[in-house]
């Protein structure tokens, strides 16, 4: 895994007006800023870091990068409209200010899996973070064997990214897989957990890097999923979520056993921290 | 035409059975093809068979007026549809409709229930290829009722 390159002064925002808002479901929404690259430079993120987004007079939460890494005008976050902060930011519109600090965090092993089968897995809006790989991955395609995306969501009206989700299915030699817990009749794909997704996959387990992001009771279930399966521990990755609040290291608010999330991860291997992930006291 | 011993060899459910078993059982088992949109059985109505999967898709489904129908969960090639054959009073709680052609193995669920209290052996081994999705299925149930992907799921604020 990458770290985080700090930036000089980490704990000051840049202000940066919104450039694009886009509305992914009801209360989902995509806000593309600028990069803070300069003269056509990449936006200097890695797949899976995070931002810390800041809502004047609300206040500041960790958002994963949504983008395309390589595209160097924009980087865009995906945020759920849960609470004061999330629905100030969902709130924002086109040329509105926002306070932006990092990357911050590690990143997905998209470099060190090559030569690996790859198994992206995905549940509600941690696709959000994933994105980023996925872009990564796909551009990068000679270098793995073979590719799937697992994703699985609340229903059909909740599925992130639509637009890259069909592009992505006809994309060759990438198996995509949806699965809803819910649908209507209308709906002709999967019903069912993400888990149950995976023995459809075409892959060669003991030779597969998994990426997982979501809610962490899915991230649990998935791991064990895959375990089964025969991925071992040391290419299981997840992303976790905790209460970030300098992102840098220093607060402790998110720390988690040994591991401070927003410095040791957000992006962490599951054989280093499966000991403690089921324990509620940390 | 292949035998309907044949086509329970292909079936994943009839792995690890012996010969003699498989010939038992088929003997309570005809082939079933339903077309998209048929309905495969309907909530309330006797659990008089249970299936094989083939080929194709079939979802369980449930109706709540006001919401109007849902799908709980599709089922494809290579799984079970029918748990409910099993426990008094046998009676299915909710729909399956055919989302594609489907192509199954169906099973007179009297007819295999005699057979299993008939001999034990049969019955413990049916047991053992039906536990597995009941605990998968139960599991998922949880999982969706907990509506992970719902307001709960972010640690954002």
């Amino acid at each position: 895994m990458i770290r985080a390159t700090v930036n000089p002064n980490p704990m000051t925002p840049r202000f940066v007006a919104v450039k694009r808002c886009v509305r992914e479901t009801d209360d989902v929404i995509t806000l593309e800023i600028p990069s803070g690259g300069a003269n056509g430079q990449a936006a200097g993120f890695q797949p899976g870091q995070f931002n810390m987004l800041y809502a004047f007079g609300v206040g500041e939460i960790p958002i994963s990068i949504s983008s395309d890494p390589a595209v160097t005008e924009h980087i865009a976050h995906t945020i759920r409209a849960v609470g004061p902060v999330s629905e100030a930011l969902a709130r924002l519109e086109h040329r509105d200010q926002v306070g932006v600090r990092g990357p911050f965090g590690s990143s997905w092993p998209v470099d060190e899996a090559a030569g690996c089968d790859v198994l992206v897995i995905a549940g509600g809006i941690g696709l959000a973070p994933l994105r980023s790989a996925m872009y990564d991955l796909i551009r990068k395609r000679e270098r793995y064997g073979r590719m799937a995306l697992v994703y699985g969501a609340r229903s059909p009206d909740h599925l992130l990214y639509r637009t890259e989700l069909d592009g992505w299915r006809r994309t060759p030699d990438l198996q995509v897989r949806v699965a809803v817990d819910y649908a209507g009749p209308e709906w002709a794909g999967d019903v069912g957990v993400v888990t149950k997704q995976l023995p459809k996959v075409r892959v060669d387990p003991h030779a597969t890097v998994a990426m997982v992001c979501g809610p962490e009771i899915m991230i649990r279930q998935t791991a064990a999923a895959l375990r089964d399966m025969g991925v071992p521990d040391e290419r299981i990755f997840i992303s976790l979520e905790r209460n970030m609040q300098c992102a840098i290291g220093s607060c402790g608010h998110c720390q988690f056993g040994p591991h401070f999330l927003c410095k040791d991860g957000p992006v962490f291997r599951f054989d280093r921290i499966s000991a403690i992930l089921g324990l509620r006291e940390i | 035409m292949k035998e309907i011993s044949e086509l329970l060899h292909e079936h994943p459910f009839t792995k690890g059975l012996n010969e003699e078993v498989i010939t038992f059982i088929a003997g309570c088992a005809k082939n079933v093809v339903f077309q998209a949109q048929d309905y495969v059985f309907r909530e309330g109505a006797n659990a008089d068979y249970f299936y094989l999967i083939r080929h194709g898709t079939i979802a369980l489904e449930m109706f709540a007026p006001g919401r109007g129908t849902f799908t709980c969960l599709t089922l494809k090639s290579g799984e079970v549809v029918g748990l409910t054959w099993l426990i008094p009073p046998y009676r299915w709680s909710y729909d399956a409709r055919a989302v594609e052609l489907t192509r199954a193995i169906a099973f007179n669920a009297e007819c295999l229930r005699q057979k299993s209290e008939s001999d034990h052996h049969v019955g413990y081994e049916l047991m053992k290829r039906f536990v597995p999705p009941l605990k998968e299925r139960l599991q998922a149930a949880w999982l969706q009722c907990a509506d992970i992907y719902g307001d709960g799921e972010s640690a954002q604020t």
